[in-house]
Order: structure tokens, then C-alpha cells, then sequence
């Protein structure tokens, strides 16, 4: 389970990044000094500016680009996962990352609450086509008491065997709490 | 205005009576449009608002019905189906405003007056939240610890753009002359073809997009 979250969103090198933006502002400051010199005469730093701006550059690049995938990462957890993380995989992740997506989630639940009538709807769920309306679903863990639609409570505990309507386990299902049984 | 029990039923705001057929083939319609398209496509507020108001309503009937009738069941299914592609359909413009939201923002802040949108509200203010929120962000953790000269990065430049010459099928919907297709090596000119009623094909999307707004064309 350890590993499969890292895959997702390993820990965020804070250290690699440290020592990317140390290397650039290093880079800058040389390229400052010779800057100078080259205006009062020795222009054959120009080339040697030069190179360092592409450094530069090509390290601004790959820091966003490292940081924007990793956003790309997290914003898939959101689809996946649900609204709350589990722990293993926030540990993972920055108190930057975390904040940006809280934002995003908060974003994206304005959003589905302003479609779909009264109550909004929750794009997250529906991922496949439906095929049937009920579904043999197995708990894989304890749950506690889970409410459908007719008012009616089931008590999920691990390994009990449940026929209940699809779109009501959707959500569960990708959890990790309940198990589709295909017959 | 709105049908209940037998016969036709319709469904439509108060200004526009659209029969239940032709809501279901443009809701489809756009739904492929938007799935196989490589960018946003224009916004369909009016059919989203017909379809949620159809799914209300028949949510409401089922409520109504007796427990056990068969109906029920026949009802719940033909729920869940539209459901299934109403949120396919809102969550595929949502994948796409996320991929591409420095250009989608860009496209709508430069819209002329009068031509249609690609983001409806609700749209865009997530868009330009997802954009306000990506940019704090990468401010934060590294522009702003880069040298000044680095510290603005121009997201419209770095985020790729939609792919339009990718390949995409279609059905002819309306027939279509003299379309204009491009050469796509140096040695080959440009053509003209004549698109046939319920022809299909398997070009470029840049050609043919704007008969796919026009619905004179169908991505299948």
C-alpha cells in the first residue's frame, strides 16, 4: 500500500528543489558580476552569460515543470481518493500542495454544486456506464452503518455480503471499503 | 407546459417547447462532439438546463410510484443512464479547461461580442480559480526564491496548447462542398472535397471544426 502511494505521489524533494534554486540563484549572481566586467570592456564573458542564462532557464523550466506535475498528480487523488486523503499519502505531499489542493477541491465542489438542480451533481461519481442497478458488493473492512435510499440502514462489517444499488457504492467501491463480486 | 403522464411527453424551458427526441439527439449529439473533440468545444447551456430539468423531473415521478412496479425499475435505469452521460460530458470540458485553462482563459477574454462561449459561468470562474490557485502556487514554492529576472513565467506560453491536427472521425450530417483540406507534406497541394450525406471520414479536426459547431458534421 506504501508503494502503490508513492507511485502515485512519491515525497515531494524538497531537498532537490532547495539545491535547484540555490544553483540558479548561484548562476545569477556570477552571471551579475561578470555582467559588469563585460560592459566595461571584456566581452568575451558575453558567451559565457550567455551559457549561464540557458542554465538558468532550462532549471526554471524543470522545477515547474517538476512542481506542475506533481500538482497534476494530486489533482488526480482528488478524483480518485475523494475529498479526504488518507494520511500515508499526505505525508507525501507539502503544506503548499496540501493548501493547493484544498483550493481545488473547494473549487470543484462550487462547481458541481451549480450544475445539475437543487442538490448539484457529483461528477466524481458515474465514472462507467451503468450496466446493471443493483450490485453484489463483499466489505472489506469494517464500516459501520450505511443509509440507501429508502431509508433503510445496512451495517457494513468486514466480509458481510451486501446486494445494494450501484450509484450508492460507487464511491466506496473506490475507497477500498466495499468489493464489486462479478458472478 | 410539461407533459406528466401518457402520452407525448415534452420537456422545455418556458420560452422554447423541445420534444423529448430531439433534446436526447442533441444531448448525445454534443456529448460525442465534446469526447472526441481535441479542444473545448462552445458551451450548450440550454440543452445541460433541459436535460437536468428532464432528470429532475422524472426523479420526481419515481418518487410518486409504487414500490415493486416494474417501471420503477425500467425509470431508475433510464436515470442512471442519462446521469452517466451528462457527467461524462460536464467532466470531460472540465478535464479539458484544466489541460488548456491559460489558452481557454485567454480564448474567452478575447471572444468578440456576440460569438459564442466556450465556458458557461460556472465554467469560467472554476477556470480562473484552477489558474489563480496553479499560479500562487508555483510563486510560492519557486518563482519567487528565483533570481528577479526569472520570477514571471507566461503560463500561456508553457502550457501545451490543444493538438487541432489531430484525426478525427466523423459522420456528414449535412453535405458539405468544397471543403478546403490542407497539404500535410511539402510535396502534396491542397484539395478540395466534397463531404456526402452519411459519408464518414477520418480527417484532420482543424479542417472541419467549424462544421462541428454548426452541427453540419458529427465526431463519432
Amino acid at each position: 500500500y506504501v508503494y502503490r502511494t508513492s507511485h502515485i505521489c512519491p515525497v515531494l524533494q524538497a531537498e532537490g528543489l532547495r539545491q535547484a534554486l540555490e544553483e540558479m540563484r548561484t548562476l545569477y549572481d556570477r552571471n551579475q558580476a561578470d555582467v559588469s566586467e563585460a560592459k566595461s570592456g571584456r566581452t568575451d564573458l558575453i558567451f559565457l552569460i550567455r551559457f549561464r542564462h540557458c542554465c538558468l532557464l532550462r532549471n526554471q523550466r524543470c522545477i515547474l515543470a517538476y512542481l506542475y506535475d506533481r500538482l497534476l498528480r494530486i489533482r488526480a487523488l482528488r478524483w480518485e481518493y475523494g475529498s479526504v486523503l488518507p494520511n500515508t499519502i499526505q505525508f507525501h505531499m507539502s503544506a503548499e500542495e496540501v493548501e493547493w489542493f484544498s483550493r481545488y477541491k473547494k473549487s470543484l465542489a462550487t462547481y458541481m454544486r451549480s450544475v445539475g438542480g437543487e442538490e448539484g451533481l457529483d461528477l466524481t461519481q458515474d465514472i462507467k456506464p451503468p450496466k446493471s442497478l443493483y450490485i453484489e458488493v463483499r466489505c472489506l473492512r469494517d464500516y459501520g452503518e450505511f443509509e440507501i435510499d429508502d431509508g433503510t440502514t445496512i451495517l457494513l462489517k468486514k466480509n458481510s455480503q451486501h446486494f445494494l444499488p450501484r450509484w450508492k457504492c460507487e464511491q466506496l467501491i473506490r475507497q477500498g471499503v466495499l468489493e464489486h463480486i462479478l458472478s | 407546459m410539461r407533459g406528466g403522464g401518457g402520452g407525448r411527453e415534452e420537456f422545455g424551458l418556458s420560452v422554447r417547447r423541445v420534444p423529448r427526441s430531439h433534446l436526447q439527439r442533441a444531448f448525445f449529439q454534443a456529448w460525442l462532439n465534446e469526447k472526441f473533440a481535441p479542444e473545448l468545444l462552445e458551451s450548450k447551456p440550454e440543452i445541460i438546463e433541459c436535460v437536468v430539468e428532464q432528470l429532475d423531473h422524472m426523479e420526481a415521478n419515481l418518487k410518486r410510484a409504487k414500490r415493486g412496479d416494474l417501471k420503477v425499475s425500467i425509470h431508475r435505469m433510464e436515470i442512471e443512464r442519462i446521469r452517466y452521460v451528462l457527467s461524462s460530458y460536464l467532466r470531460c470540458r472540465l478535464v479539458k479547461i484544466e489541460k488548456f485553462f491559460p489558452h481557454v482563459l485567454e480564448k474567452e477574454k478575447s471572444r468578440a461580442e456576440g460569438e459564442p462561449s466556450i465556458l458557461s459561468p460556472e465554467e469560467f470562474a472554476f477556470a480562473k480559480e484552477y489558474m489563480a490557485n496553479t499560479e500562487i502556487y508555483l510563486k510560492n514554492v519557486a518563482l519567487k526564491h528565483m533570481p528577479p529576472n526569472l520570477q514571471k513565467v507566461s503560463l500561456l506560453k508553457s502550457v501545451p496548447r490543444p493538438n487541432l491536427d489531430s484525426f478525427v472521425f466523423l459522420r456528414v450530417l449535412e453535405r458539405q462542398e468544397n471543403i478546403l483540406v490542407e497539404p500535410e507534406t511539402d510535396e502534396q497541394r491542397e484539395y478540395t472535397i466534397d463531404l456526402e450525406e452519411g459519408s464518414q471520414h477520418l480527417i484532420r479536426y482543424k479542417t472541419i471544426a467549424p462544421l462541428v459547431a454548426s452541427g453540419a458534421v458529427q465526431l463519432i
